[in-house]
């Protein structure tokens, strides 16, 4: 129980200290914005509504990591001022307590976006999901996760190297590959309806896998990489 | 080291030998000897290329991986056993990389003419392309992270890339077993036995040049690592001198 309280407590400080300053959460509103205003005029998705159904799915998902990236790495950067970093590595509380509260965090600000941003799809592409919708409520917090969790890991480990915002993405679109495949599997399967729910369902476990298998490997390695030297 | 080092260089150089002897004769078999294939004709000899490069470089992260596992173990209980690790570690990576990225090339080149297109997205491939870009992504980091983290940075990132090959291996099957696609791709077993020769001598040659370069990076590393831990002992005693 001690280990959820400091879980909790690393989580409740990053999302006080983002609602004080709300930097992410607006660069990604915007930039997610901007990606479906990009995608919208170079694909023309009124006009042809399948095809804009059959890749509605892979461009969310697209706009949605690079707009995760840009908010991952401005979350290690609030532990750098003030030697924050150094007090926690001090703290008794375990590492992976502090890794566990930031990707909560950062979840939740991620799954805010794409709450946001799922009403200006469907207004800016005219979508209308065949599937069950249901499903999304899903697949989107399943799919997030797997972005989030390997994303705060890999923003850590780029902290003080140098082309830090480079390094983010180099490592983190790799070993997101299979997750990403499913996510977009999934919700391409439920917005053209074109797979029956067996299939929707097994890309769905094959992303819950996914998850508990890297937020294993995640908190298990994440003291070697707070305290590396 | 002095007395081991003329041994070594001999041993070096000889195993050097033999490897470009042995590449020879490979190169004799599989341009000249081996008889041409009905289908593809010429073109498939390019095949005894692409498979050793392919096969070899799915060993070579499992040094990697190794050697980041005994990095791991040793860097608070012995460092100087650790350092050696990573140099094994960093030298596979590199081994990695060269000879996966010869066999996209091959295989690309050789795809061209025989199914008529350069690329499929299916199991394999792709599991091969990421595997290309993990490691690319691992000597990154190695390159951009701060210098004492190296290391350790890059043995965590190998544990990653390690998990992560199976599963996206898994995951692309899965997918295209569901939409059918039409089959193609090197047969792998059912070898015509007059092929055998020219395929095991190739695969001889290009595992001993594989080790050879392995170890001679390797060597690099390590004189490059005790060249650098000179230099910080002789920062250390000139920071002692007393000043008169």
């Amino acid at each position: 129980m001690t280990y959820l309280r400091h879980v909790l407590d690393h989580l409740r400080k990053d999302l006080r200290l983002e609602w004080r300053s709300r930097d992410s959460i607006n660069g990604m509103l915007f930039f997610a914005l901007l990606v479906v205003v990009v995608f919208g005029l170079a694909f023309d998705p009124t006009s042809y509504p399948t095809i804009t159904r059959q890749i509605s799915g892979a461009i969310l998902w697209v706009a949605l990591l690079f707009a995760s990236i840009t908010a991952l790495n401005q979350s290690w950067t609030r532990e750098q001022s003030n030697n924050v970093l150094e007090a926690q590595r001090m703290a008794p509380s375990p590492a992976s307590a502090l890794f566990l509260g930031k990707a909560l965090a950062n979840l939740l600000f991620v799954l805010t976006v794409e709450a946001v941003l799922a009403p200006i799809f469907i207004v800016f592409f005219n979508l209308h999901a065949l599937g069950n919708v249901w499903l999304l409520t899903l697949i989107l917090p399943l799919g997030t996760w797997a972005l989030v969790v390997n994303g705060t890991f890999f923003a850590a480990l780029g902290l003080r190297a140098r082309n830090r915002e480079l390094l983010l993405p180099l490592l983190l679109l790799p070993v997101s590959l299979p997750a990403l495949l499913a996510m977009v599997q999934a919700t391409t399967g439920v917005l053209t309806a074109e797979l029956d729910p067996i299939q929707i369902g097994t890309w769905i476990k094959q992303l819950a896998g996914y998850d508990i298998i890297f937020t294993t490997i995640c908190i298990l390695l994440f003291e070697t990489v707070l305290n590396a030297e | 080291m002095e007395q081991r080092t003329p041994t070594l260089r001999s041993v070096a150089w000889l195993w050097f030998g033999i490897t470009i002897a042995v590449l020879v004769v490979g190169f004799r078999q599989a341009i000249f000897l081996v008889p041409t294939e009905a289908t593809m004709g010429n073109v498939q000899r390019i095949f005894y290329y692409h498979l050793p490069h392919a096969v070899l470089g799915l060993i070579f992260p499992y040094v990697n991986f190794i050697a980041s596992l005994a990095y791991l173990f040793w860097r608070r209980r012995d460092p100087l056993k650790a350092l050696t690790a990573d140099a094994l570690a960093v030298a596979a990576a590199e081994v990695t990389v060269l000879f996966v990225g010869i066999g996209l090339l091959s295989g690309m080149l050789w795809a061209k003419p025989a199914w008529g297109i350069w690329w499929a997205w299916d199991a394999r491939l792709t599991t091969y392309l990421l595997l290309w870009l993990l490691y690319v992504s691992y000597l990154l980091l190695r390159r951009y992270s701060p210098s004492g983290q190296t290391g350790t940075f890059g043995a965590v990132l190998s544990v990653f890339a390690a998990i992560d090959v199976p599963i996206v291996y898994m995951s692309i099957q899965w997918w295209r077993t569901q939409h059918p696609a039409p089959v193609f791709g090197p047969n792998g077993g059912g070898i015509d036995p007059s092929f055998v020769p020219a395929v095991l001598w190739n695969m001889a040659g290009w595992a001993m040049w594989g080790v050879l370069i392995l170890l001679f990076r390797f060597a690099l590393e390590r004189r490059r690592q005790l060249a650098e831990q000179e230099a910080a002992l002789v920062a250390i005693e000139a920071s002692l001198e007393i000043p008169q």
